[in-house]
């Protein structure tokens, strides 16, 4: 690998690598995602190798090992580039078949996607539901690329926009269009990015970082992963682009030490940017230095909160602290740190290169861009799912999800994991936008969202949320840590048939105080999806409660007993 | 993990008290527990006490200071498992086993732990044995899975 050490000569790059490969011919791409992978892709995908490696060096297919395809329930995923015909449930036992066919130029119609009701047939990803009413502007590359390879991302246009960034842009004119754009963070917050970035270039002094959360700690949230392991570089693309519009000259990126291709392509990604010269010393030559650390969460949620975090990355305990001066002032080591999550910074490369107006023409008045979201529960496919902001979740459950798993009715739809909150099944034309499902108590959260169907006890969800969240406070402040365990125990009270008078106001009560007190984020929303149910489910918690009447004498009589 | 390994590994942060997770993490990974003559030996390659590496060795749910079975069982406890099954999956885990999550059974072939959430809430409820994922998994199959770890 040569450095690069101009944006001509990565241009002259990306057209050497164009040329060397004919767009027409047939690339296998075998999803490694880590749903397939834990449905044992890798030996579909050494069976295609091994199948193709029989026609020799100059085969007229390829196979490519790629990141997450999206559609996660009917893996292992295959499928055929550049015609993006989909092949679903794949076993190494159907590679002949599948290699032979595509030579051919035809179809293995028995793989496809049969609708399981009518039967009807979609060969392409275009027409396959759970693919047909999705944009994907973030994830859609995942099916060209193996991560392993930077050629692959550079082949995809990938670092065009850190080319333009460097050298037709100043550092404000970057923030400005990221405020334009009005990207907000896609972490949980969503705080406007524009803003955080101006706050953090404009802080005093000279040593600045900028981080990359990519911790997704939230059960039921897989969507950073997928991105993450199967396009490193665009995340890296948009950190850069960000160090240099802050004036950062280190970055961190923190995340999962559990997921080993995670690691592994991150680290890939890292050392190959750093022999093409897009990161160390004097960037394309553009005089500009930056590198990056990574750094691991090894197993306690509140490490994802931005203060922990970064506590955590100076090796220190991941204990939050109070937050009157953001961390965008003074975070690591106290300097100015500017942390956003894998999504967003995912995002900035696209702003920068097609610009504010086309990226604030998607979406919703205040919610833009697409939003990925991972699509899971009581769901008949659940998997990777990106949409425009905006879009109802009806289409996202319905339309991509296929609806409730086994027949049933759905109960309720739920955001953001333990920290977030239901909504009623009746409510699931509402929008996908930021402010519109606070309002209803179910904020977006990373986005995770969860199909609960008709046998779902709202009680015994609310329970386990806490019983959940309990192990993962890090004890520093009283509020959370016994404010928690108190909410907890009087939910299982409930849910064991003891539930007493009064249970509700002491539930309201707590939520209450956890709400104001707590030190962050973890504990002041841990309360958020008892609220929500107490919104709209409290018949369930009453009718449960009152239960609890029948119990004498501590047996549990009549319909109490379970 | 032989001495000489273990050795490299701490070598390699000398002096740089910021990398005690990082130690603690790739220490776990290679020896699956954390012993405490190892600890000592960090906190003095590191220049901290040994109450901070204590603080961070216990903090932390990936780190064991207790040895581990030869078979590491990892049921998913995360809301996507939950809402498919993953607690009736647990209680036959716990049958089959005959240890609760955090235990070791006296003959070392399970250590059984919870925790969410892999990520691969497709294949859920889920229990996975030394990093093997087990798929869409019921109570009814866990002692077929298991048998394969003796």
């Amino acid at each position: 690998m040569t450095r690069l050490s101009s944006a001509a000569e990565l241009e002259q790059l990306r057209a050497q690598i164009l040329s060397s490969r004919d767009s027409a011919k047939p690339c296998i791409a075998v999803c490694a995602g880590a749903a397939c992978h834990g449905l044992d892709s890798l030996q579909v995908a050494n069976a295609f190798q091994a199948e193709v490696g029989k026609l020799g060096p100059a085969a007229p297919v390829e196979v490519r090992v790629t990141g997450c395809h999206g559609y996660c329930e009917k893996g292992p995923n295959v499928v055929i580039n550049p015609q993006e015909i989909c092949y679903l449930e794949v076993k190494p036992e159907d590679v002949p078949e599948i290699v032979e066919r595509t030579l051919k130029g035809e179809v293995v119609e028995r793989l496809v996607y049969a609708h399981p009701d009518t039967g009807e047939k979609a060969v392409h990803m275009k027409d396959v539901p759970f693919y047909k009413h999705q944009t994907r502007l973030l994830i859609g590359d995942n099916t060209r690329i193996d991560p392993m390879r930077i050629d692959d991302y550079l082949a995809v246009g990938g670092y065009a926009a850190l080319a333009k960034a460097l050298f037709e842009m100043t550092p404000d004119q970057i923030v400005d269009e990221v405020k334009k754009a009005n990207l907000r963070g896609r972490g949980g917050g969503g705080f406007p990015a524009g803003q955080k970035w101006e706050t953090a270039k404009s802080a005093a002094g000279d040593e600045k970082y900028v981080i990359v959360n990519g911790h997704e700690g939230e059960p039921g949230a897989f969507m950073d992963r997928a991105l993450f392991t199967g396009n490193p570089h665009k995340v890296l693309e948009g950190l850069i682009i960000g160090a240099f519009a802050i004036g950062s000259h280190q970055g961190y990126i923190y995340t999962r030490h559990d997921s080993p291709q995670l690691v592994k392509h991150i680290e890939q990604a890292l050392a190959q940017a750093r022999e093409y010269g897009l990161l160390g010393e004097n960037i394309l030559g553009s005089g500009f230095d930056f590198d990056v650390e990574l750094h691991f969460d090894v197993g306690i949620f509140v490490s994802g909160e931005s203060s922990a975090l970064m506590r955590s990355i100076e090796g220190l305990p991941p204990e939050p602290r109070p937050k009157y001066i953001r961390t965008s002032v003074a975070g690591i080591r106290d300097k100015p740190s500017n942390l956003n999550n894998v999504e967003t910074w995912a995002n900035v490369p696209q702003i920068i290169e097609r610009g504010a107006d086309w990226y604030a023409s998607i979406g919703t008045a205040g919610s833009k861009g697409t939003k990925l979201v991972s699509l899971s529960g009581n769901v008949r496919d659940s998997g990777v799912v990106e949409v425009p902001m905006g879009t109802p979740l009806r289409t996202i459950v319905y339309d991509i999800g296929g609806g409730v798993a086994g027949g049933k009715a759905a109960k309720a739809v739920h955001f953001g994991g333990p920290m977030g909150g239901s909504i009623p099944a009746s409510m699931i034309d509402a929008p996908l936008d930021f402010d519109e499902l606070a309002k209803l108590g179910a904020p977006i959260g990373a986005g995770g969202l969860l199909v609960m169907d008709e046998d779902t006890d709202m009680v015994e969800v609310a329970r386990y949320f806490l019983e959940w969240l309990t192990t993962e406070s890090c004890g520093k402040c009283v509020p959370c840590r016994e404010g928690m365990w108190q909410t907890m125990k009087v939910l299982e009270n409930i849910t064991k048939g003891k539930g007493r008078n009064g249970d509700i106001e002491r539930l309201q009560d707590l939520n209450e105080v956890t709400g104001a007190a707590c030190l962050c984020a973890l504990g002041k929303t841990a309360a958020d999806p008892l609220k929500s149910m107490l919104r709209y489910f409290k018949d369930e918690y009453e009718t449960q409660i009152g239960r609890g009447s029948e119990v004498k004498g501590g047996e549990v009589v009549g319909s109490a007993a379970k | 993990m032989d001495k000489a390994q273990l050795d490299q590994i701490i070598e390699k942060h000398r002096g740089d008290a910021g990398n005690l997770i990082h130690v603690l993490m790739e220490i776990q990974h290679e020896n699956h527990w954390l012993p405490r003559d190892v600890l000592h030996q960090v906190a003095d390659a590191l220049e901290i006490p040994f109450s901070r590496v204590m603080r961070i060795a216990t903090m932390y749910k990936t780190f064991s200071l207790t040895p581990k079975g030869r078979n590491e069982v990892h049921v998913c406890n995360g809301i996507s498992c939950h809402l498919r099954g993953g607690k009736q999956v647990m209680e036959a885990v716990e049958r089959v086993t005959g240890v609760k999550a955090g235990e070791t059974d006296a003959n070392w072939r399970f250590s059984l732990a919870a925790g969410a959430c892999l990520g691969t809430c497709s294949l859920g409820p889920e229990v996975i044995v030394n990093g093997k994922h087990h798929a869409r998994m019921t109570p009814a199959k866990v002692e077929e899975v298991l048998k394969e770890y003796p």
